[in-house]
This record gives structure tokens, sequence and C-alpha cells, in this order.
């Protein structure tokens, strides 16, 4: 049985590691997973409330936590319900099954015979006297979890399926809710001098320049090449860094230009290659059509700039972090810092939506060397905004040449999908650096290329596969082994650029062949749940009465199924062109198997269209001189109140299949229809995101 | 010297230098954390309050030049146990992801139903056009203020 078992109970055996019974008769799940906007810890509650029979309320959930949670990576991929979510399904089943085995012996009745009501055991629907938080004993949880319970089928589902309002919204409409809002007794303010790059040396520092303009005291801390600002009074601490800058001198200094901040610059660099899928070279049988797509570097750019939180104390080192990940952020930082594991301990503390790997960690690590070097206080720091565009690891630029060999009916005999990227997963434990390790006395070696395994999605190659029935499908992948600027990963990874490529060419290859977009598809595809998706989608959107191309108005389709393997999706969207793309509506339909939250499930959904059509028409990471320069929301716009669509969301039910991540789903679907859409509405294609004004304007001239 | 303010409508004496930024004064001075640090630069709206009734930026508006008036922050618009309508409608459209532009957002829609009891999705959209929602919760956040000022029309 435990070769079947998820990773997250491979890696947390002990019961009491997960649950308990508390005196105020709640129930204490303790998770690994941590909560980033997207409601996980609401839909993990639900299931540990199913299985366990209690009320919802009373699931008192404690997540990201060194010393109290369970190891469970990093909340990344989509991923949270597929194994955290099976993961307290079976745990939860499990201690239901040994307390009920228990109290069968002890009442000489069959198990069968019992039941559970809000925590409370019934024989054949009669009072026992006993309930989870009188009956279950140390027993209960002594020996290791087998995964060998059944859970319940979901047929008798209550709880999971319902849609269940989040319990931590109160605290955001109303105040204190984030770690940008603890506070502790003796807490100092601190801000970072950043290190304009990874080598450069900081030839002087005029700190009585730095600390007139602060304007009140403060203590600078400097280890190596990393230089903060400490203080009691954070105005003053931001007013030193502010100044900071310009009494700063460094050599070494890298220097950019704005030619590798489109991705085109990668198709030049030195580059680990590799191929995948079917054997042999691309086939020159037939009719061959090739183009090329890309999108530039992308910000996470969170709302809330990252903050840390970190106390030395006898020898012990305590972080509060937003991180994605407690325990991988720890064993950094002890190694980092040459403190041993259980020296550290990071818990989570909710931050604004991050998307993907931004600047949490590295804010976390700044805390840490300023509290080793101030100890017995705790040391906040807080990113400026300006901090968070300039040094959290971005989203790697990325292109995508796809290639078609055709037969006489104009369909593909041959794919060829060929990416080129920087490095989409540059998190510490996959080979990356944390930023301010750089600026320390002993630097780490550069970050090594890297990008996620296949069997995991891949990274620049994530869903670069078709799911089409094409007789030969391959992907060559050129990972460039340097960047210009850290990248890392950032909500679906390589998945968006790559189906904007592939639903866009779809499209152009319908088009070249005289048949319907929707049609050709369909044709191409024996997937009975995308073509479901594709059909309600169409019928939605009343594609049938699709228009000419060229009047200034589109609607264009893309379908994608996550990573192939995670949750389906399909996105329709309306729009008018003029000078820039206007949305107007967008549809869409998602098939996650059993889902079980509809409606934060719904929120993600439709918050992931938001996003991508922002990525898509919007955004870009602009780069010159020593670094990045799109520093503010008015270098780098976001979609706005007044630019967003309405959104018809549909969930198709499938309650009977396995749970399908979600969270990522949207996102490349939304892109390529808008992409269609906006062909559609021009008559001409445009093929390099952001599908901005400019770009519009050049195609048309074209 | 000493700054006089009302606050909540609590008045408020505060030892602080004029030019700190009204945002770093009420997080630090005053303990009210719902007003959030985003960008410094009035560009994003999370630190938006209320300044004599009219939605204002704190984080570049300097204490000094707020001095005798009234200002008021999401924690004067209503608490967990007795919320204001907007926060009520917040949280029965479940209108919001990570939540931290809520504060800010339901501060404008303060504003907007004060001078506007019955607005219109356009006035509402306009209302909101200041604030960065990076989360891609739009159209509840429009939802739940329309929802807002239909209580309103009940109460």
């Amino acid at each position: 049985m435990s070769d079947t078992l998820p990773l997250s109970i491979v890696n947390n055996r002990r019961m009491d590691k997960w649950l308990g019974f508390q005196p105020d008769r709640t129930v204490r799940l303790a998770v690994g997973k941590v909560e980033i906007g997207q409601g996980v810890l609401t839909a993990l509650s639900q299931i540990a409330a199913e299985e366990l029979d209690v009320a919802i309320g009373r699931i008192d959930i404690l997540s990201g936590d060194t010393a109290d949670a369970p190891d469970e990576g990093s909340t990344s991929s989509s991923q949270s319900i597929e194994v955290s979510g099976r993961s307290v399904r079976l745990v939860s089943a499990e201690l239901r099954t040994r307390v009920i085995g228990r109290l069968a012996q002890r009442l000489n009745c069959a198990p069968e015979d019992l039941s559970v009501e809000d925590g409370v055991f019934l024989q054949d629907g009669n009072p026992t006297g006993h309930d989870y938080w009188s009956f279950a004993a140390p027993e209960d949880f002594a020996a290791a979890i087998e995964g060998s319970a059944v859970p319940k089928p979901f047929a008798s589902y209550r709880v999971v399926g319902q849609p269940v309002p989040r319990r931590d919204l109160i605290a955001k409409v109303s105040g204190a809710a984030f770690i940008h809002d603890i506070v502790r007794s003796d807490m100092l303010h601190a801000r970072a001098l950043r290190q304009p790059s990874r080598g450069a040396r900081l030839q002087a520092l005029d700190e009585a320049a730095i600390r007139r303009a602060a304007g009140g005291a403060i203590q600078i801390v400097r280890v190596g090449d990393f230089v903060a600002f400490v203080g009691a009074d954070e105005t003053v601490v931001q007013r030193a860094a502010v100044a900071a800058p310009v009494h700063a001198v460094w050599t070494g200094v890298r220097e950019l230009t704005p030619l590798q901040q489109e991705a085109a610059w990668f198709r030049d660099q030195p580059s680990d290659d590799r191929f995948i899928g079917d054997p042999g070279p691309p086939s020159e049988v037939g009719m061959v059509v090739s183009e090329t797509y890309s999108r530039p570097f992308v910000a996470h750019a969170a709302l809330a700039p990252s903050c840390g939180l970190a106390e030395y104390r006898d020898g012990h080192l305590s972080v509060w972090s937003h991180t994605q990940g407690v325990y991988p952020l720890r064993n950094a930082l002890a190694d980092i810092l040459g403190l041993q594991r259980d020296q550290v301990t990071v818990r989570h503390a909710h931050g604004a939506g991050c998307y993907g790997h931004n600047g949490a960690d590295d804010a976390a690590l700044d805390a840490a060397i300023i509290a080793l070097q101030v100890p017995d206080r705790c040391i906040r720091v807080q990113w400026r905004r300006e901090e968070e565009f300039g040094y959290e690891p971005v989203s790697t630029a990325h292109m995508t040449r796809l290639r078609a060999a055709l037969d006489d009916n104009g369909r593909p005999v041959d794919w060829t999908a060929e990416v080129w990227a920087g490095s989409h997963v540059q998190r510490p434990v996959f080979g990356g650096v944390m930023l301010a390790h750089e600026a320390l006395p002993n630097p780490p070696p550069p970050a090594k290329a890297n990008d996620p395994t296949e069997a995991n999605g891949g990274g620049g190659t994530r869903n670069g596969f078709p799911m089409y029935d094409f007789p030969a499908k391959r992907v060559i992948h050129h990972l460039a082994l340097q960047t210009p600027v850290r990248t890392s990963s950032l909500r679906g990874l390589g998945a968006l650029p790559n189906v904007y490529a592939l639903e866009c060419f779809m499209d152009e290859l319908a088009e070249r062949a005289g048949i319907d977009p929707v049609e050709y598809r369909l044709s191409l595809l024996s997937d009975p749940r995308a073509r479901h998706l594709i059909e309600n989608v169409a019928a939605r959107c009343d594609w049938a009465s699709r228009w000419p191309v060229g009047t200034g108005r589109g609607l264009g389709l893309a379908w994608s199924r996550y990573k192939n393997k995670a949750a389906y999706a399909c996105v329709a969207v309306e729009l008018d062109v003029d000078q820039d793309v206007r949305l107007r509506r967008v549809w869409c339909a998602a098939d996650a198997g059993l889902v079980i939250n509809p409606d934060g499930a719904r929120n993600q959904l439709e918050g992931g269209i938001v996003h991508a059509a922002s990525m898509t028409l919007k955004e870009q990471v602009t780069l010159d001189g020593d670094g990045i320069t799109s520093l503010d929301w008015a270098s780098y716009p976001i979609m706005k109140f007044s630019e967003v669509p309405e959104i018809d969301v549909e969930i198709v039910a499938r309650p009977e299949l396995p749970t399908l991540g979600m969270g990522e789903c949207t996102f490349g679907p939304t892109a390529a229809a808008i992409g269609n859409a906006v062909a559609h509405a021009l008559g001409v294609r445009i093929r390099d995101m952001p599908l901005t004004r400019e770009r519009i304007a050049a195609a048309l001239v074209r | 010297m000493s700054i006089g303010l009302t606050v909540n409508g609590r008045d408020v004496a505060l030892n602080a230098d004029p030019v700190t930024p009204l945002l770093d004064v009420l997080r630090n001075y005053l303990d009210l954390k719902g007003t959030r640090y985003g960008c410094g630069l009035e560009q994003c709206g999370t630190c938006m309050v209320l300044i004599d009734g009219e939605a204002a930026y704190s984080c570049a508006r300097e204490i000094g030049s707020v001095a005798g008036c009234s200002v008021v922050t999401i924690e004067g618009l209503g608490t967990p146990q007795h919320p204001h309508r907007l926060q009520t409608a917040f949280l029965e459209e479940q209108a919001g992801q990570c939540g931290y532009c809520l504060s800010g957002i339901i501060i404008s829609a303060k504003a907007l139903l004060d001078r506007n009891p019955a607005p219109s999705r356009a006035d509402i959209v306009a209302a909101l056009d200041k604030h960065l929602c990076r989360c891609g919760t739009h159209t509840r956040i429009i939802a739940a203020v329309q929802k807002a000022a239909l209580m309103g029309e009940v109460a």
C-alpha cells in the first residue's frame, strides 16, 4: 500500500503530525501547504471535516510551520488539492477508522453499526456517550499511517463539493491580516541597500550622508556587500533606504541592454538542448508550415512588496515568511547562515498573492542576516515597491517555434515545437540562488540552469506537446544556461507561452485549410473531456454565428489541459480592437474532476483569466543599464477595473473522477483565445506578446 | 510639535514629524494595520483612507497636511463582530483572493456610496479604477459593491 501513498504522507507518517482532537472540541489539522490567496486551507478543511464527520467549523487548521506542521515541500504547480488533499483525505479516513474500530471492540459491536454525527458516535442511530474528544487515545496516533482506510464514496459527500466561505477573509476586510501587520514588542524596522547585480562590489558608502537623509537614529549593518538600515522608526529607515543608492559606489556591475528583454535574444545564447518525443528529424514531406511566437519576461508583481521577520535568540533563529515552502526556506537559510536545521524555525504568515516564486524568500533571508547581527530583537524587513519589481526573480522570456508538416487536407502529420527560454524554476532547492546570498562574503556559484522534469510537467516544455491526434510530435528544448536577470516560477511556467503558440497556430492552420477553427480542432481531438468543453464554450459564445474577419471585433477560442495531466479549460474571448484591445466578454468551461469547493474554484478560474489577459495584453519587464527598469505600476501596468470584461465561468461536474489541480488551467487558453480573437478582429496575426497598441499598429502596416 | 486630528471618530494628538506619511502614522503610531503599504507612489490604492469623507491615498500624504482633518480607516467602518454593510457584502460575495487590495477598495466604495447611494456598474468601475487587484477578483468586487448598495436601500 505504501508505494501508492502520496509523497506528503510518505514524508510524514506520524498521525499526530496531521491531526489532533483539542479540549475545546475542535480538530487540529496541520498541513504543509500554505494560503497564498487561493483558498486552499478552506478546501483542505472541507476534506478533513468530510472524512471525520465533524462540522467544518470545528477544523482548526495550522499550515506552514517547520516546528508543528508536516513537510509538504512548496505550495505550487496546482498540486495542493491533488497531493495534500489526497493526503488529508487518507489520513482523516484512517483516524476515523482507527477510533471507530476501538469503540466497536469496547461496545462489542461491528464497526458498521457505528456512525459519526459532528464528532459524536452513534450506534444504530442511538447515542453511545462517546465522541472523538472523549474516546480518542494516544494509541490511535501511535502507529504509522498506512493509507489503508477506505475514504467515503463521493455520493455520500456532505461538505466536499459545497461552496464554503473562506474564514481568513474577514480579517482581510477589516484590519490586520498579513505578515506586514505582525508587531513584536521589541521589533526593529529594516531596509536593504540592494547589490545592483551579482558580483558587484561596494567600493564606497557615504554613511554620514545616509544618516543625514534618514533624519533619525539608524544602525547600518554591513556583511560583505550586504547593507541594511535598521531602526525603531520605520519612516526613518525608509528614508535611509531611499537615499542610499546615490551614496553608494559599486564596481563590477553588469550591464544590460534592451535587446536582452526580448525572447528572441535567447536564440543565440548557449543552451542545454533536449529532444523529447518522437525520434527522428522533423518531416520534410508534404506542405511544411512554421511560425514563431513569444512572450517577454514578466513579473509576479504582487500587490504587496515582500516582507520578512526574523529574530535570533539563544542560538535559535525564528523566521516568519510568506514563502511558498517553509521547509525548503528553512533548509536554505540554515545552509547559507551556517546554522543547523534544528536551529531554525520558519512559520508561514499570509502575504499578498504571489503567483509563484517572488521576493518572499529573499526578504526572509534579509531579515535573518540582520537578525544574526542584531540578536535578541525582532527584525522586520519590508521591501520597497521598486525593490520588488527590480529584484524579485521574474518569469523568463520564452519563444516557441512551431512547425507542422500537413497532409492533403491541411492537417498535421508531423509536429515539432522548438522552445528557447531561461529556467522557469530557480527556487533554492532547484539550484537557484537567494538574492542577499550573492552579496555575502562567500557568495554561491552562479545558479545552474534547471527546469522541472517532464514527469513534473516540465518548465519550458510545459504544454509543449499538443494533445491533438497528430501521428508524430516532438519538442526540442533549448534551456539557456544563463539569463540576464534572475528567473523563477510564475503561474503555469511555460504553459502560457506554449499554449499561446499551439492554439494560435491551430487557428492559422485551420484558416489555411479553409476549415472553421472549432471544427478543425474537433477533427483532430479524440479526448472526450476536451471535446465536451470545446462544444460547451462554442455553444455558449454562439460560435456558429461568428462573423467574417477584419471587422474590428473578434471572437477567439482556445483550450488546454494544464500540464497535459491536470485540469482542462476552454476559453472564448470576444473583443474590440481599435488602437488598443478592449475585452468585451469571456466564456470559460473547466473540468477539474471532483471539485472540493466550487466557489473557491470559480474564483481561481476567474482570477486566472484576468491575470492571463493582463499578461497577454500589457505586461513586459524592461531591461537597461544595471538592471530592470520597469520599477513601478506606471512602467509595469496591469489590468484595471475598467479593462476587465464580463466573465462567465462554468465548471463541468465530474465528482466521480479524481480532483485535478485547477489554479493555473485557464492561463494558456485565455492568452491564446485573445490572440485568436485579435487575429479575427484585424485579419492580421500578432505572434509576440504583449499585444500592445504599438504591436497592433506595427501589424497593421505590415 | 503636536498634530491634532480625528481618526475613526477619536481625537488624537501626535508627536510626529509633520513630513511623516499618514500611512506610517496610522500603521505604526496608531496600530491601525488595515491601511496597507503597496507602492508609496499613489499608484495602487492599498493605502486608501477617507479624509473628510473623500477617498485619499495615505502613502505619500504628509501628516502635517491633515492636521484638523477627520480620517477614517477600514477599522473605522466596522469590526468582525459589527461589520459595515460593505464588509458584509464582500464576505457574502467571497469577493477576495489574497485580500491585500480589499481594505483600500472598500474605503473607495464607501466614499462612492456616501455620495451616490445607487451607483451604476459604470459608476463603481470609475470609482475603483485607481485600485489594482492582482488576483483578478474584479467582477466579484464590483458585485459586492452593488450588493452593499442594495443593502443600503433596504436599511
